[in-house]
């Protein structure tokens, strides 16, 4: 500690002095987390630029500190809404990486719970519970997945009031520590919000994840695929982007998450297909791509039904 | 005790140094995360050196990845019991280990009142030494009050 105040202390620069913000944010390796987002996570263009605008407010804070203009530590606490399979999980685990590069938590981990890790089952286990969670998240970003479901107004006596209590008291004392995001669909999280005031005016930033367009869960799958080594024939493309048309009219469609599963069941059948073609020797290229007929034999084509 | 100024019971890692700030006792607890120990927080107003078991104020803290959380546990025994002991301890579950590899005290009572040497005369002009502290002639709870 006494060490690093030294060093901020033999930084510190009088009035007239320069900074270069562009080599502060090269040293930060901010950009390199920064490019990978752009480049794994396809759209959600709002989202990116809350992101790109938090590192740069962190960024200039780090400057303002070798002036020793000293202003409070920005609250950091997020709310993450959208529609299942936006990618929320997936930004709030990059949220720990950008954080811990721009120094704002010490160690970067994610720790996802959801209300049964919070809410204890009788009088007296809520809170130490709650202080369980609320310890292992420290130096890091806490993670509430479904957090509407902490508090249930039809159930007065429910603990989940309690729960959220010691979360507003942590979230308000101890901001160095961690970062809380919590997750859920629009229209809950809103009424989880006006019924919790308290919640809603420590959250500072509220990010809506938007649908993805038809083009966009494309890429998604390709980027899919490419993880595990597939890839589509130029037939299974297109054949897969009529699916995802398809698939996006039937109901439960859960954005990327419908895709993975998509995918997971076009493997099957290349699998099931090979299989079925025995004596043919098989080549490498025969082993990775996803051919048109993988993706055909779905049920969206013929009966209109998503898998099952 | 020449030695032993002010009287203070020596158990633990540094306890002959002057008591630790809380920025030491985060990095001691750092050094204990990073090898992967579990840290917990015990507390006692017995100071006998046989006296091994303490109390566990609250759980033992398992997976925890950053000092803050262990020294808010602390803060919170402290403020608890203000006249106790209380000492940090990190386990070690490595097979082989299986023992607590590390642990220091990190609260005082204010007055440590020391021990009562007792000499007990035995058959053959023998001698049996024994200490008993003078804090704990008063029942649990009711010592350095």
């Amino acid at each position: 500690m006494s060490e690093a105040d030294n060093k901020v202390a033999a930084e510190q620069l009088s009035d007239d002095a320069e900074v270069d913000l562009e080599a502060e944010f090269k040293s930060s390796n901010v950009q390199e987390v920064l490019d990978k987002l752009d480049k794994e996570l396809v759209g959600l263009k709002p989202v990116k630029t809350r992101i790109r605008e938090i590192a740069a407010l962190l960024l200039v804070d780090r400057l303002r500190k070798q002036f020793e203009l000293l202003s409070e530590t920005p609250t950091l606490h997020m709310s993450f809404t959208g529609n299942p399979g936006t990618g929320k999980t997936t930004v709030a685990m990059r949220m720990g990486e950008i954080l811990k590069r721009l120094g704002y938590v010490r160690e970067g981990h994610l720790v996802t719970v959801t209300r049964d890790d919070l809410v204890g089952q009788y009088i007296g286990h809520t809170a130490p519970k709650t202080k369980e969670v609320i310890k292992k998240a420290m130096g890091g970003v806490l993670f509430i997945d479904e957090a509407y479901y902490l508090y249930k107004p039809e159930n007065e006596r429910d603990y989940g009031a309690e729960s959220i209590e010691i979360l507003l008291q942590v979230m308000e004392n101890n901001r160095d520590d961690l970062v809380v995001i919590l997750a859920g669909y629009k229209d809950k999280m809103d009424r989880f919000f006006q019924s919790n005031p308290g919640m809603r005016s420590r959250i500072a930033h509220h990010l809506d994840f938007p649908d993805y367009s038809p083009e966009e869960l494309l890429a998604i799958a390709k980027l899919m695929l490419a993880e595990q080594n597939y890839h589509f024939s130029p037939d299974g493309e297109k054949m897969f982007a009529e699916y995802i048309k398809k698939r996006m009219e039937l109901e439960h469609f859960a954005n990327a998450r419908s895709i993975r599963n998509a995918l997971d069941r076009a493997r099957l059948r290349q699998a099931n297909r090979l299989f079925a073609s025995t004596g043919k020797k098989l080549k490498k290229t025969d082993l990775i791509t996803i051919e048109a007929e993988d993706i055909k034999a779905s049920r969206v084509f013929d009966e209109n039904k998503p898998d099952k | 005790m020449m030695t032993n100024h002010g009287n203070r019971i020596t158990q633990g890692q540094f306890s002959f140094l002057p008591d630790l700030t809380d920025d030491q006792i985060t990095l001691q607890i750092k050094y204990a995360l990073q090898n992967g120990w579990a840290v917990n927080v015990e507390y006692t107003d017995d100071p006998h050196p046989r006296n091994t078991y303490w109390e566990m104020f609250g759980m033992p803290m398992f997976d925890l990845k950053d000092p803050a959380g262990i020294l808010m546990e602390i803060n919170e025994c402290r403020k608890t019991f203000p006249n106790y002991y209380v000492r940090v301890t990190a386990f070690d579950s490595t097979r082989g280990w299986e023992t607590p590899r590390m642990s220091f005290i990190v609260n005082r009572p204010e007055k440590e009142p020391g021990y009562r040497l007792i000499r007990e005369e035995r058959d053959g002009r023998c001698m049996g030494y024994t200490i008993v502290a003078y804090s704990t002639d008063r029942p649990e709870g009711e010592r350095y009050s």
